[in-house]
């Protein structure tokens, strides 16, 4: 008998080891009786009810609904194979209806920002196309933008259009990166093979510009780093030529296939509400029916110029996040079909010395180009002091970028607004109340790319 | 609070005590979406132009707020003083703040007033300081690569 009792009691020592070796205290879901009531509102999407004056009563929430040892707090990730990186997810469920639901990141924190802070304006932009990965161009994109915006210099035209062409063509292989995952999810592994297919259309064309298939490093403050190569308007119309077919495809496999449906419609629902109260953007909000796109409300480059239309879904299902990157995928074919029409003959980045380094013939010419040049690579150039906030729509939703220059040839500060790490709020909304089993396909509709939200 | 036109937008300058109820102003105007959260430790900066009412502290917290039906975006900068730094959190107003909160809080160590879950949300929960705080050294972890032998 005393065996037994000794045996027990050194089991939970044991077990309460293990909880605080492997655990994250705080930061992760705790049991319902030690979590502060404030988060029982988040639960229930209480405070999400604005204006405050339909604010529900806290005093009505009734917590004891759900008798606290009938739950059962589970962890999702971070190594699994649906959290697209090292998403981790922790989730109270009754039964299998999910309750509650905390993502817990960091896992891949690697301090970008901070990193910012001491590369020069020149390599910064090395720096972040490294966090969104799969859209590595707009990351490159918001902050050339916010430094010019800084140092107020004229970009020419032909570099505007080339930013553009880059960054719609990024749009497209990051929609069908997203594709090819959730059919993955989804238990459709041919959408994988047609998705990193498409892909690979497109990553192939970036080689031939870039030099690199991801991490480009191509748009610099000043304009792109080089014109685009010979041959680069057959590539693109070929491209375009591809994707209305392609898109077809998926349309025959995916959204009319009753499995697929079945999977998706009415599952992880978030009201239009809800999605602005937490500061959604990109698919999500306009899933819900809200045609909010920076390129259209907003614009920045030249999205004035060509003719595209905002999709939008109606009930904010995942189901309509599907669509909604499925015909964004047509659109976006749409505004570069438009740009090989429009694209001029012209200079591709800025003439303006003191942000472009002299081409390379006349450094073997001139003193003052050789100076240029190596003072241009080492030190870099000064930005004057300011801050400014700079925001464009990436595949995922605002894109923002806050730069702050003391005059210095770094930034004093740069901050960078990723749609993902954001859009992640929404989960527990969405999962709230739904099945284990659709978990995974509400997380995937979310299109978080762990690299942005980590930073 | 004083406004001064700048890039992007407006920018408006607040006292740290009326954050709160002019941000539940803007939101009630319209404003609809706070765009971003995030702060600036202005540790190593002498001079910066601040309107003449506003004392430089040296943090400080930058809200972009967003309104959909205007299609406008406004920019608010409160000071964050060094020795007592804390703001009212305004996850009640934008409950979509939260985690850009928590991200500034654990890189900061400011403190939001009123938050429900004021934790660390990128780093772990036993680190010590706030990274993005200028005085907060890179490097100060010695990363250890294979087989080599500290000289310390």
């Amino acid at each position: 008998m005393k065996n037994d009792v000794d045996s027990k009691v050194s089991n939970t020592d044991h077990l309460s080891l293990l909880v605080e070796e492997t655990s994250e205290g705080v930061q992760e879901l705790l049991p319902r009786e030690h979590t502060p009531i404030e988060e029982f509102y988040l639960e229930e999407g209480y405070v999400l009810r604005v204006p405050e004056e339909e604010a529900v009563d806290i005093d009505e929430v009734d917590l004891a609904s759900v008798p606290a040892d009938e739950t059962m707090i589970i962890n999702m990730g971070p190594q699994h194979p649906s959290t697209h990186g090292v998403l981790r997810i922790m989730m109270e469920l009754d039964g299998e209806t999910i309750l509650r639901s905390k993502p817990v990141i960091g896992y891949l924190h690697t301090g970008m920002e901070k990193t910012a802070e001491m590369l020069t304006f020149m390599q910064g932009s090395t720096n972040v196309t490294r966090m969104d990965y799969l859209s590595p161009l707009n990351n490159e994109l918001v902050f050339s933008l916010a430094v010019e915006s800084l140092m107020d210099i004229e970009i020419p035209p032909r570099a505007t259009w080339i930013r553009m062409l880059m960054s719609e063509l990024n749009r497209i292989s990051s929609h069908v990166m997203w594709m090819a995952t959730n059919g993955m999810d989804l238990g459709s592994t041919s959408m994988m093979i047609y998705g990193f297919r498409e892909r690979e259309l497109i990553l192939g064309f970036f080689e031939k510009v870039t030099g690199l298939r991801m991490n480009h490093n191509y748009i610099r403050p000043g304009g792109v780093a080089a014109d685009l190569p010979d041959g680069w308007f057959d590539d693109v119309a070929a491209i375009c030529e591809t994707m209305p077919f392609r898109v077809e495809e998926y349309q025959e496999l995916l959204t009319g296939q009753p499995i697929f449906r079945e999977r998706v419609e009415g599952v992880g629902v978030i009201t239009q509400q809800q999605a602005m109260a937490l500061s959604a953007t990109g698919p999500i909000l306009r899933a819900t029916g809200l045609p909010w796109d920076l390129r259209k409300t907003m614009p920045y480059l030249f999205y004035d110029q060509v003719d595209f239309d905002v999709i939008v879904g109606t009930v904010g299902d995942t189901y309509d996040r599907y669509s909604v990157r499925l015909n964004e995928i047509l659109e976006s074919v749409r505004i570069v079909e438009q740009i090989l029409e429009k694209m001029p003959e012209g200079e591709y980045k800025s003439l303006d010395r003191k942000v472009t380094p002299p081409p390379r013939a006349r450094i073997d010419e001139s003193m003052e180009a050789l100076i240029h040049h190596f003072k241009l690579h080492t030190e870099g150039y000064r930005v004057p002091a300011g801050e400014n906030y700079v925001a464009i729509e990436s595949p995922r939703g605002e894109l923002g970028c806050y730069i702050v220059s003391s005059g210095e040839n770094r930034p004093y500060r740069m901050h960078v607004r990723a749609p993902s790490f954001v859009n992640l709020q929404s989960l527990p909304v969405m999962l709230h109340g739904g099945l284990i089993a659709d978990a995974v396909a509400v997380i995937s509709s979310v299109d978080p790319v762990m690299g942005e939200v980590d930073r | 609070m004083s406004e001064v036109k700048e890039r992007g937008g407006e920018v408006l300058f607040l006292p740290r005590v009326e954050y709160l109820s002019f941000v539940s102003d803007l939101r009630r105007q319209g404003f609809e979406v706070c765009a971003d959260l995030t702060a600036v430790d202005y540790l190593d900066v002498e001079e910066r132009p601040l309107p003449k009412e506003i004392k430089p502290e040296r943090f400080e917290v930058v809200v972009n707020l967003l309104s959909i039906s205007q299609a406008r975006r406004v920019r608010l900068r409160v000071q964050v003083p060094e020795n007592d730094p804390w703001i009212d959190s305004i996850f009640r107003q934008y409950p979509g703040s939260e985690a850009m909160e928590r991200e500034v809080y654990d890189l900061f160590g400011i403190l939001f007033r009123g938050h429900p879950d004021l934790t660390r949300i990128l780093l772990p929960e036993g680190w010590e300081g706030h990274p993005l705080r200028k005085d907060y050294a890179p490097q100060r972890v010695p990363v250890q690569f294979k087989e080599v032998k500290s000289t310390r």
